[in-house]
């Protein structure tokens, strides 16, 4: 089991407000972890420290690392890189203003691919990773914002997945879908966890305990339980993490 | 705070854990008396109320499904809504043994004969009273009363042993009382089988406390 991004000592801040305190993770390459926890405890701060997406917040800043492959994303690697390596995908689906094609395009033409022809087969396969390829092929010069919801969120997934990540990085990736989109886009990360390694923010407990590997529960910037799922949902160590799995907080 | 449906759900669910749990103790007791005392009406009343136990083992089970069904529950609320289908397996079938112990005593009171071994109403006793202390164990989550609980069956068996050895004599002195001791047999029989039920409900209280049952972690 290869550790593929570790937090050591994590405090995160906006300003001076700690909005984490002192996280120690390891995310095993290839798994899906999933964090839980009530609105305002953190979850999504870390989910975005783990490509720099907070740098985008003035008075954000950290102390402590995060290790991607042993090497510390907050030192000496190139952003442009490091979003590469680790994808995101947001709750709402936000595809471009553009064809389904030229959405998945998008980032490796980004990254200097011209090619037609490699262009061709990198939205081909970007497609059927994100299990849409039979659902797009024939309309691949339409509108991406002609599709439905859930249709849109795999065409963001498979935006992600044109670069080639390592790790993909979701924010409740299904909580603005119908329950039949949601049901495809978890088989979809059953599958992408074969490639990938998957790190999910949701609010669905149930979704956790379906698809995860690994949970950690968060309560007021701090991880109170990181376990085995299975573990987490049927004998959590922590009394917090039974009562906010148990709906008697939170 | 959080969750009132389903924690009153889980009230009406121990509600009716107990209330199984009476009837059940009281066709033990019962039939004992009924098999000391020559009633046959008794023994019938004992025989016909087994269905009301098998009627309310359904209705626990049904409201056990919905709970599984409606609420997803997880972590200790799943240990409990489990630990309680299994337990009314248990304790159904503890009402079977009443019941079979009240047809045999049936016999005993139409053949006007008397059970070989004056040891049975003591062991039933104490059987009952397991029954009662291992559905308390769950419905207070009383883990050291379940492990006290399990411990006296040993006492139970101690007795079925001295209950097989009076038997054993008098087949070998009163042939003519073969079938009386065989139908005691069946008796303690049924009534050290009551003990291992008792045992196998508290077995399952450890499993809801602790997730783990007989030793293995089964989730």
């Amino acid at each position: 089991m290869n550790e593929k991004i570790e937090i050591n000592n994590l405090n995160a801040f906006y300003g001076d407000f700690q909005a984490l305190k002192n996280i120690n993770m390891s995310i095993i390459e290839n798994e899906i972890t999933a964090y839980i926890g009530p609105s305002g405890c953190g979850k999504s701060t870390l989910l975005k420290t783990l490509n720099r997406m907070n740098d985008l917040i003035e008075g954000f800043c950290i102390e402590g690392e995060v290790l991607l492959d042993n090497e510390n994303i907050y030192k000496n690697m190139d952003i442009s890189m490091l979003r590469k390596k680790v994808g995101m995908v947001f709750q709402k689906p936000n595809p471009f203003p553009m064809s389904i094609y030229d959405n998945i395009a998008f980032g490796p033409r980004t990254h200097g691919i011209k090619n037609r022809s490699e262009l061709n087969d990198i939205v081909e396969r970007s497609l059927r990773d994100a299990a849409i390829w039979e659902e797009a092929k024939d309309r691949l010069r339409k509108s991406a914002l002609g599709l439905s919801g859930g249709q849109q969120q795999r065409i963001c997934i498979a935006r992600a997945l044109a670069v080639e990540p390592e790790v993909l990085l979701m924010d409740e990736p299904t909580s603005a879908l119908d329950p039949i989109s949601t049901m495809k886009i978890e088989d979809l990360m059953s599958q992408l966890k074969e490639k990938y390694t998957v790190v999910i923010v949701t609010h669905n407990m149930q979704q956790a305990a379906r698809i995860s590997d690994k949970t950690g529960f968060f309560l007021m910037g701090e991880l109170l339980e990181f376990d085995i799922t299975d573990k987490i949902f049927s004998n959590p160590t922590n009394k917090k993490t039974e009562d906010y799995i148990t709906g008697r907080f939170g | 705070m959080g969750r009132t449906y389903f924690d009153k759900e889980l009230e009406t669910l121990h509600t009716d854990l107990i209330k199984m749990g009476g009837m059940i103790e009281e066709a033990i007791e019962k039939s004992i008396t009924a098999l000391q005392n020559g009633d046959t009406n008794l023994a019938q009343e004992v025989i016909e109320n087994d269905k009301h136990v098998d009627d309310i083992e359904k209705v626990i089970e049904s409201r056990c499904l919905h709970l599984l069904l409606r609420q997803q529950p997880v972590a200790k609320d799943l240990r409990a809504i489990s630990t309680a289908i299994k337990m009314i397996t248990d304790m159904e079938r503890i009402g079977d043994q009443a019941a079979d112990i009240a047809d045999i005593s049936k016999r005993f009171i139409a053949s006007n004969s008397m059970t070989v071994s004056n040891h049975i109403p003591k062991m039933a006793e104490k059987a009952s009273l397991m029954v009662s202390e291992s559905i308390n164990a769950f419905i207070n989550s009383d883990l050291e009363l379940a492990r006290k609980t399990m411990q006296k069956d040993d006492e139970v068996d101690d007795l079925f042993d001295i209950v097989k050895k009076d038997i054993i004599d008098i087949l070998k002195t009163e042939c003519g009382r073969a079938d009386e001791a065989i139908d005691t047999m069946m008796i303690a029989k049924y009534i050290e089988r009551i003990g291992d039920h008792a045992v196998n409900i508290c077995e399952w209280v450890e499993f809801y406390e602790t997730g783990v049952h007989k030793s293995t972690q089964i989730i």
